[in-house]
């Protein structure tokens, strides 16, 4: 809780009051802007310098039943070379049960180990068995912990459970970073996505991420610029600058590029920086670095010269 | 240094197929007229574009009688026919529309996202309603059988050149008339490619005549005795005097003239999309808009921040080359408005206002004018009352909806306004006091072809665009 806003958070009903008093999200506006952000024409060096701004900002994940030691050990390889000459990414992005593998297999590289917790991707569970798989991945050495929201809890007006749970979880994180998920698919409007992004950032969400991967519609242009305000609005109001992440159906170096125009235009250059903005992906790398060859050499590789993970 | 620095992305200017020379076109010929040729430059950086032929009178003798000839064929042909050829036009705007876009950005001085994603979408819109109510004027709500008026003459402005032709056009042809349009001396460009256009769709000699030429051509048409009907896109000042002209010869009049929009924020509005609606209501087309929201009226309870806001926003608009397709804020179109710009905002400082501007690169050569801000303005104020048609913006407060109606309404002008609010109630009843032709909720500048454009009071009469356009060209 910050010292500017001090008594939000007190009872359920002034967070509400809180929470609805900011100002609305006109969705047809918001898609308008976006698209109108979207239109950037970034060429040469520009596009040079974003793909690799890009791939810095990459959480290179996986998250199926069928993962296994195996897969992770070659995804870790993959973050920390992606190829020969592009730099590594920001952290690998796996269960918590493979976090242990993760940090084995990353040990001594800069690429930072991130994992879902909290009963991903549904979140319905019991608190006590949602912190302790938070407990599990940091007692295994994760870096970083993506916690889901309680969407019903929020659908149904309780944010001061909401709330709870996130100020719960950042306790049980330790040094771990925490970003909050608030499956924004889920939460259907622009106005819920402010609110529940000012709702994360005041329990102490490090970073607001969009989404789990596993509900349609993921993150998308308005869904992602309302998000950025949330921080920059945040940022402006209490001087404490939280990062966002998108993740979900961000696939190509086209669309990365002009979310890094809407950081830059919308949040501030300031957050064209791993440290504030990650892209959660696991098919984007690829295509990162085929764009970046592109640009290098002038030809197109075929998807044969990059690996499959 | 910034982080992100985004490297030129121009179009290319040899996409506009720019010719050494542009003709007039009369009776369906492309000719010189009889004028001296002048020279049309590119606002950007001042170089020369081309040279096109100046009209003189005699031209207009020649168009008008031209078009005379062509209307009873034309008007005698059933609707599904001139429907016919309105789709040829619209589809060919949109063949070339690449073509046109850096055209029009070239002569112009606009930014080439706006020419690629308004202008031309738009002209190319219009042609296609139009075309659809050709065979169906009998049901518009003009009588079982309206007649055309006769031969129009209509004169356009230079902030819109291809989408006003395209106003002007598409209704008139649409019900049966013939045209006489004169763009403007410093745009005419789109407009004489429009009639290569036109001559390439077949439409028969005569049925449009476009001719370039200044403002004695303007009045040529407009005191021309062949002449049913005159609508004119421009200044009150010269709106007034076509008015006293016209008087008591029997011609049909529109104006849609100018504007000094009132864009109303309430403490309640969606704030975020509000500011985007401020940028586009006042730097849009360098707020070469008659219906620019030029002046914003802020409810005081939130006046700082949004101010602190829209100039954060401002910040990040880009302005340059019209040919990049990431400038914002492109050329003033001429000289003659920059110096008048100018003289405007000098008034704003004398007059006590405060003058704000983000940091800006200005280009050496050419015509331009940072984005500016002025707040602290009082209704009083010249900025507050005066058409600007510039990058200006005039910030007041109010305190109650009331006061924000009387403010809003406390103009000689009633063009558009634009009303800022969650609460949908509050929108109903402002459209219902707010003494404007047009009425944005919630969004600002945006056009359709289905929507009627038109002003109250000094801003003209007559409606363009939707049902109500083709009422401008029947004789009803």
């Amino acid at each position: 809780m910050t010292a500017v806003l001090p008594d939000v958070a007190r009872d359920n009903a002034s967070l509400r009051r809180f929470l609805s008093g900011l100002p609305g999200v006109d969705q047809v506006g918001a898609e308008a802007r976006a698209a109108g952000l979207f239109t950037r024409s970034i060429k040469t060096t520009a596009k040079a310098w974003a793909i690799d701004t890009a791939i810095r900002m990459v959480d290179l994940t996986t998250l199926e039943g069928a993962d296994t030691p195996g897969k992770v050990r070659s995804l870790c390889a993959k973050a920390i070379h992606p190829d020969a000459t592009a730099p590594p990414v920001a952290a690998v992005c796996v269960y918590p049960d493979l976090v242990a593998t993760a940090v084995d297999a990353l040990r001594g590289s800069v690429v930072a180990v991130a994992s879902v917790a909290t009963a991903f991707p549904s979140g319905r569970a019991s608190l006590e068995a949602k912190l302790q798989d938070v407990r599990d991945a940091v007692a295994a050495g994760a870096d970083e912990i993506d916690m889901v929201i309680d969407r019903g809890a929020f659908l149904a007006g309780q944010y001061m459970q909401v709330f709870e749970e996130i100020v719960a979880t950042k306790q049980t994180c330790g040094p771990a970073h925490l970003k909050v998920i608030l499956e924004t698919g889920e939460l259907a409007t622009l106005d819920n996505t402010r609110r529940a992004s000012w709702l994360a950032l005041l329990a102490g969400a490090d970073f607001i991420k969009t989404s789990t991967g596993k509900v349609t519609p993921a993150a998308t242009p308005p869904v992602a610029l309302t998000m950025l305000q949330a921080v920059r609005d945040f940022a402006a109001a209490t001087g404490d600058a939280r990062g966002v992440k998108l993740a979900g159906g961000i696939r190509s170096s086209k669309d990365a590029v002009r979310y890094l125009v809407m950081v830059n235009e919308v949040a501030g250059e300031r957050w064209l920086d791993p440290g504030l903005f990650r892209f959660g992906a696991s098919s984007l790398l690829n295509d990162l670095l085929l764009q970046r060859h592109k640009l290098a050499t002038g030809a197109y590789d075929g998807a044969d010269y990059v690996t499959v993970d | 240094m910034a982080k992100f620095e985004y490297a030129p992305a121009p179009e290319s200017r040899d996409i506009a197929r720019l010719r050494a020379s542009y003709g007039i076109f009369v009776d369906g010929e492309f000719r010189d007229g009889a004028g001296e040729a002048i020279k049309t430059i590119n606002p950007a950086n001042e170089e020369p574009l081309a040279e096109v032929a100046d009209a003189a009178p005699s031209d207009v003798d020649d168009a008008v009688r031209a078009a005379r000839r062509a209307l009873p064929a034309w008007s005698g042909r059933p609707g599904g026919d001139r429907a016919k050829y309105l789709y040829r036009i619209a589809r060919a705007i949109q063949e070339r529309s690449r073509e046109l876009a850096v055209l029009e950005s070239l002569d112009n001085g606009k930014p080439i996202k706006e020419s690629r994603d308004v202008d031309i979408p738009l002209a190319a819109a219009h042609f296609f309603y139009y075309a659809g109510w050709a065979d169906k004027l009998e049901y518009a709500g003009f009588g079982p059988s309206p007649r055309p008026i006769g031969v129009a003459g209509q004169v356009i402005p230079w902030n819109f050149p291809l989408l006003m032709a395209a106003w002007k056009i598409a209704p008139a042809l649409a019900t049966g008339n013939t045209v006489v349009l004169k763009p403007a001396e410093t745009t005419p460009l789109t407009a004489l490619t429009l009639a290569e256009i036109i001559a390439e769709a077949d439409v028969p000699a005569g049925v449009v005549n476009i001719l370039a030429g200044g403002p004695s051509i303007g009045e040529a048409i407009v005191r021309h005795e062949g002449i049913d009907k005159i609508a004119f896109t421009g200044s009150t000042e010269v709106g007034k005097i076509i008015q006293r002209t016209t008087a008591g010869t029997g011609k049909r009049l529109s104006l849609e003239l100018g504007g000094k929009a009132a864009n109303i924020i309430f403490e309640d509005a969606p704030l975020d999309q509000a500011i985007e609606g401020i940028v586009n209501g006042i730097f849009f087309n360098q707020g070469h808009v008659c219906c620019a929201g030029s002046r914003l009226l802020v409810q005081e309870s939130v006046a700082d921040e949004l101010i602190a806001a829209l100039q954060q926003r401002l910040t990040t608009l880009r302005l340059g080359d019209p040919l990049d397709k990431n400038t914002d804020i492109g050329a003033i179109n001429s000289a003659a408005q920059l110096a008048r710009i100018r003289e405007l905002t000098e008034s704003g400082e004398a007059e006590g206002a405060e003058r704000w501007s983000p940091p800006c690169e200005i280009p050496e050569r050419g015509y331009w004018f940072a984005p500016t801000v002025f707040t602290h303005v009082s209704q009083a104020n010249r900025i507050a009352r005066e058409e600007i048609f510039g990058p200006v913006l005039s910030v007041l407060t109010f305190r109650t909806p009331a006061e924000a109606i009387d403010k809003a309404n406390n103009t000689p002008y009633g063009l558009s306004a634009g009303i800022w609010t969650e609460k949908g109630s509050r929108i109903l009843w402002f459209a219902n006091q707010l003494r404007a032709g047009v009425i944005w909720a919630n969004t600002f500048n945006r056009f359709d072809p289905g929507s009627p454009f038109g002003g109250y009071k000094e801003s003209g009469f007559g409606r363009e665009g939707g049902r109500h356009g083709l009422g401008a060209y029947l004789d009803v």
